[in-house]
């Protein structure tokens, strides 16, 4: 069991910045998410702790070792790839075995090693097989137990669901936590998917554009965002933004008065099911152009002012397209970005 | 498929396998129909008498089998080179960006583009310098130098087709660079490693001007068929040449599997 430290890694291929200067500590059994969009760096940064890449400035540290120069079989961790990368001429047995094997361990150890590994992620039965007759599910629990095997200190994990489809992945992801919950393997996992990292991490590190705009809890995170990109970004509905204008510290829409931190233009942040329908005179006014059923709620797509907006409304309420309606907004679930910098105003 | 593209498709297809199959056919039947069905006219062309006794007769000829083994030896030293200095370079492609890469590429292609008849006076002078001359050594090298781009572009796109990941997730589990070549990449690659190294072992064993010139006493099978036969009755020429074609015919067909997963046609 391992922490990571990552100290001012930054990364240019050729002329284009990949990562620059980032710094991120994670804690001995900790599970952090690095998530982002497509290009923000976050599988480069985990390749560069693996060692798959070199950094061009920083070092790694990974429990109390500087790893930075070390090559990948030195650094005392396990993989799981976004593709799998099961060793196809290999049976599933030695395919878990393969790290405990290049690591010396005795064939008794090997034998017990798999057969726990195999039995946490049920596929025992298939440790005779191929991996050319396995599905995409199964190939992945090979990928995950040929990790666990080798009990590692740090535990990576590359996109590693997003190539089974929506109802596996579901299935995967909460196995997944349990059995990282039970193994208590420090374990940075890369992920596009917001629900993902909220399901799953302990803390999220949001990336974009090369650096980490935000490390924080789910929760926070979800709540809090530090920039109206991390609002944007996770969460289904993302946040609401709306522009306005405040004076004498509040601004005023429609019925309601918000107290701002600031003076001038501004923009709210909320999120959709924050919002509570009232009647257009005394929120703030809610043109709906959608009203889709989802089911276990309402999701209503309109416009306050001249701002897109989403609302999740009780699946129980009648509200057709074209109608105006009224939002009103706890003051305390609530948040203030800057329109210049597009940060949030702290302590808002 | 509709009628007139299926009868096009059949019709393509008979026309290929007849452009290579008829010739070898013909020669067959020269080969086994003995002296008088060679200079029949019209041809027929079911065998009239299968008789092996101009093949017999051909084996017996004097310095047949020392030409033979010298072939053997000539073709097996292409395999040899060409795979152990084709698939490093056919990996290094495959795997490191470099600059210059596509004119390397290209570059080995031209090797090819150079017409070995301008080369064979001189190299036949340095050669007997240093002792390479009339020796299957010496053959063997100008045919690793035929074959060798071949082995490397194939090899180059056999570890293509190998993922990157396999190496990484092998590195990450412990193992050196060599490590994990020898235990995750070479294993995949084998199938068609071996296809390549044929495929040099038949391009050497068929080929004649560089054999012909580089030797006169240590001639290959090619090479002494040629200076033998052009003296010899036609039905021998016959079966001189069906058993070139035989060794040639039997490796392709045997590694056939592995050709067509070289150049990406799936086979049932």
């Amino acid at each position: 069991m391992a922490g990571i430290l990552i100290d001012k890694v930054a990364k240019q291929f050729g002329n284009a910045v990949a990562l620059q200067e980032i710094s991120l500590t994670v804690a001995d059994g900790e599970f952090v998410a690095l998530l982002g969009p497509s290009g923000c760096g976050k599988t480069t940064l985990l390749r560069i702790i693996a060692g798959l890449e070199v950094q061009s400035s920083g070092k790694v540290v990974i429990g109390e070792r500087d790893v930075s120069a070390l090559k990948p079989s030195e650094r005392g961790l396990a993989m799981v790839f976004q593709n799998y990368a099961v060793f196809p001429h290999m049976t599933v047995f030695e395919n878990v075995a393969f790290g405990l094997r290049m690591k010396g361990a005795g064939q008794a150890r090997v034998e017990a090693q798999v057969r726990k590994a195999a039995a946490l992620l049920h596929i025992e039965e298939y440790l005779g097989r191929y991996p050319a007759k396995l599905s995409g599910g199964q190939r992945q629990r090979v990928a995950v137990a040929r990790a666990l095997a080798v009990e590692p200190a740090v535990l990576l994990m590359d996109e590693p669901l997003s190539n089974l489809d929506a109802l596996l992945r579901l299935e995967m992801r909460a196995e997944l936590r349990s059995v990282l919950r039970e193994a208590g393997t420090t374990t940075i996992y890369v992920t596009h998917d917001q629900t993902e990292a909220m399901g799953l991490a302990d803390r999220i590190a949001v990336m974009h554009g090369g650096h980490i705009v935000q490390i924080d809890t789910p929760t926070t995170i979800y709540s809090k965002p530090a920039t109206r990109f991390v609002g944007g970004f996770v969460g289904s509905p993302p946040m609401n933004f709306v522009n306005t204008t405040a004076t004498a510290g509040s601004a005023r829409l429609g019925g309601i008065t918000l107290a701002s931190p600031v003076d001038g233009p501004i923009i709210l942040g909320f999120r959709g099911e924050d919002a509570r329908l009232t009647d257009a005179a005394s929120g703030m006014p809610f043109k709906v152009k959608v009203a889709e059923p989802m089911g276990s709620h309402l999701l209503l797509t309109g416009h306050v002012g001249d701002d897109l907006a989403r609302i999740v409304a009780p699946s129980s309420t009648r509200i057709g397209a074209g109608a105006t309606l009224g939002l009103a907004l706890d003051p305390t679930r609530i948040i203030w970005i800057d329109p210049q910098t597009g940060r949030t105003h702290p302590g808002a | 498929m509709s009628a007139p593209r299926k009868w096009l498709y059949v019709t393509g297809v008979m026309a290929l396998c007849a452009w290579v199959l008829v010739p070898i056919y013909l020669i067959g039947l020269g080969a086994m129909g003995g002296r008088m069905a060679v200079f029949k006219w019209p041809k027929s062309l079911a065998p009239t008498e299968a008789s092996f006794t101009a093949l017999a007769a051909f084996l017996k000829i004097e310095g047949v089998w020392n030409a033979a083994l010298n072939s053997l030896i000539a073709a097996s030293l292409t395999m040899l080179f060409s795979i152990l200095l084709g698939a490093p370079a056919g990996y290094a492609l495959a795997r490191f960006s470099f600059r210059g890469q596509s004119a390397f590429r290209l570059l080995v292609l031209l090797t090819r583009a150079f017409p070995l008849a301008i080369l064979a006076l001189p190299l036949t002078v340095i050669f007997i310098k240093v002792g390479l001359y009339d020796t299957p050594l010496g053959v063997s090298l100008i045919h690793t130098a035929l074959a060798l781009p071949f082995a490397a572009l194939v090899t180059s796109s056999l570890f293509m087709g190998i993922p990157r990941e396999y190496e990484e997730a092998a590195w990450v589990f412990g193992c050196t660079r060599w490590q994990a070549f020898r235990k995750v990449v070479l294993p995949l690659a084998l199938p068609g490693i071996a296809a390549a190294a044929i495929f040099a072992f038949v391009i050497s064993w068929n080929e004649v001007f560089a054999a012909s010139v580089l030797t006169v006493r240590e001639r290959t099978l090619t090479a002494y068929l040629l200076a033998v036969l052009s003296e010899s009755p036609l039905h021998y020429r016959f079966a001189g040449g069906f058993i070139l074609i035989v060794p040639s015919v039997l490796f392709i067909f045997a590694v056939r599997k592995y050709l067509f997963a070289m150049w990406g046609v799936s086979s049932k």
